[in-house]
């Protein structure tokens, strides 16, 4: 059982131990400074890594071997010069922000924003921009999803296959590799952009997935928690289908994919685009079982009055296990559950806003 | 010598020298600092070795004029201060 998470928030990271059937907050780093995003210990490294976003003066990772009692700055990704020219999409070629991260096969891969991703195999000495990715044509019509720039907001890969990997961009659909990064092809046909003109609306490379995420025992299996909806895939990304039996709402940010069961995932619903708040102001979590068919609407335990959380893209974690979860939002609440999302506890009210939420 | 001088803020991230650089623009005195503390760079200048957006320099008080070229030229007694634009809550 992981006895142990991490919170990246807009002013720290936290460190959480369980504690019997709750958890607590333990030690902090960074107090006061953005962290953006994290990546727990794994893969065979001990190594935990945090990107923060210095709003004065940029982007910075760092590195700790244990456990966040002592930590070192790392290099960061660095865009390549920028040619001379108007850029393409007219995106500046500079670092905005680490979205994601993820590690396999030796490998450390980072997205970002403005949507390059990047790789180091020196656990972040260094780092390359991914440039078969960066340099694809369809990048000009990628755009910002809530941002100025496109990003790189999910990182998929194999769990049995290091070189294969999938990316989720808002905007810019989900790109699939087989050659750890060497090649790309683009793998969200079946997504459905309602944000643009009717005649583009099934274009996979304009698509906003908000979060992607990937079954570990079943890998050819994804959930996508996208703008317009839900959608699922069974063939590892070639085709994605629309899951529509959400009750009141299939808006959100975050989706947390079972690790064992490629049956079953949750969702933190919010009215609409348009209305980024809890139906009724009561705050719930959307869970199936049965790949989509249906879905529980679980509240147990969670405010059901005046409340205006919003759980964005990286709040939503679920254990190994597939039991114990935490849910984080922007407005500083943190939530838990040990008993697969029936029945949540408050673990703190008044943390900075929550960016991501992780296990290990 | 032109003498630059770095906020404060920075310097709990990494080492800020204060130093006297024979330097005749704001970018060699920017790069005379660097050479002390490379890690320094990526904390004042982006991607593209431009000034980054919430870092303003003064040159003898006023703002530098170009925060791409960064060629605001320096006096053998000019000052430098890289400062930080307030922001945040």
């Amino acid at each position: 059982m992981q006895d142990r998470a991490w919170a990246a928030t807009r002013k720290g990271l936290f460190e959480l131990r369980r504690r019997g059937a709750n958890w607590a907050i333990d030690r902090t780093s960074f107090l006061g400074e953005p962290v953006s995003m994290l990546l727990a210990p794994q893969d065979g490294s001990a190594r935990l890594y945090a990107a923060l976003n210095l709003g004065h003066f940029g982007v910075k990772l760092h590195g700790s071997d244990d456990a966040g009692q002592t930590w070192q700055e790392l290099a960061v990704p660095v865009y390549p010069p920028q040619p001379d020219g108007e850029p393409v999409g007219g995106v500046a070629w500079k670092l905005v922000q680490i979205w994601s991260m993820a590690a396999a096969g030796g490998v450390l891969w980072a997205g970002t924003l403005p949507g390059g991703l990047f790789r180091s195999a020196d656990g972040g000495n260094s780092w390359q921009l991914i440039e078969s990715l960066w340099n694809q044509p369809g990048r000009a019509h990628w755009f910002g999803g809530g941002y100025d720039v496109p990003g790189i907001h999910s990182i998929c890969v194999h769990p049995q296959q290091a070189d294969e990997l999938l990316v989720g961009i808002s905007c810019g659909g989900a790109w699939l590799s087989r050659d750890g990064g060497a090649s790309w092809s683009l793998s969200s046909h079946g997504m459905r952009a309602a944000y643009m003109p009717p005649d583009q609306a099934g274009d996979p490379n304009i698509q906003d997935p908000h979060l992607i995420a990937r079954c570990h025992a079943a890998p050819d299996v994804f959930w996508c928690q996208h703008h317009n909806g839900i959608f699922r895939s069974t063939d590892n990304a070639a085709s994605w289908h629309e899951i529509t039996s959400a009750p009141d709402t299939s808006f959100g940010f975050a989706v947390a994919a079972h690790p064992n069961d490629p049956q079953t995932a949750w969702f933190a619903p919010a009215i609409a685009d348009q209305r980024r708040v809890p139906v009724n102001g009561a705050l719930a979590v959307h869970r199936t079982r049965d790949g989509g068919r249906s879905f529980e609407t679980l509240r147990s335990g969670l405010p059901q009055r005046d409340c205006y959380d919003l759980v964005y893209r990286h709040g939503l974690a679920v254990d190994a296990a597939g039991e114990t979860l935490l849910m984080g939002s922007t407005t500083g609440n943190l939530w838990a559950s040990a008993d697969s999302g029936e029945s949540w506890n408050q673990v703190a009210a008044n943390l900075p806003p929550i960016a991501a939420l992780r296990f290990g | 010598m032109a003498r630059i001088v770095f906020t404060q803020q920075l310097r709990r991230f990494t080492e800020t020298p204060q130093l006297d650089a024979p330097a005749a623009t704001l970018r060699a005195a920017l790069e005379a600092a660097f050479a002390v503390n490379p890690r320094l760079r990526g904390y004042v200048l982006d991607d593209q070795d431009h000034l980054r957006a919430n870092v303003v320099a003064f040159v003898d008080g006023r703002r530098c004029r170009d925060r791409v070229r960064l060629d605001d030229a320096l006096r053998p007694d000019s000052e430098v201060h890289v400062m930080q634009a307030l922001s945040g809550g």
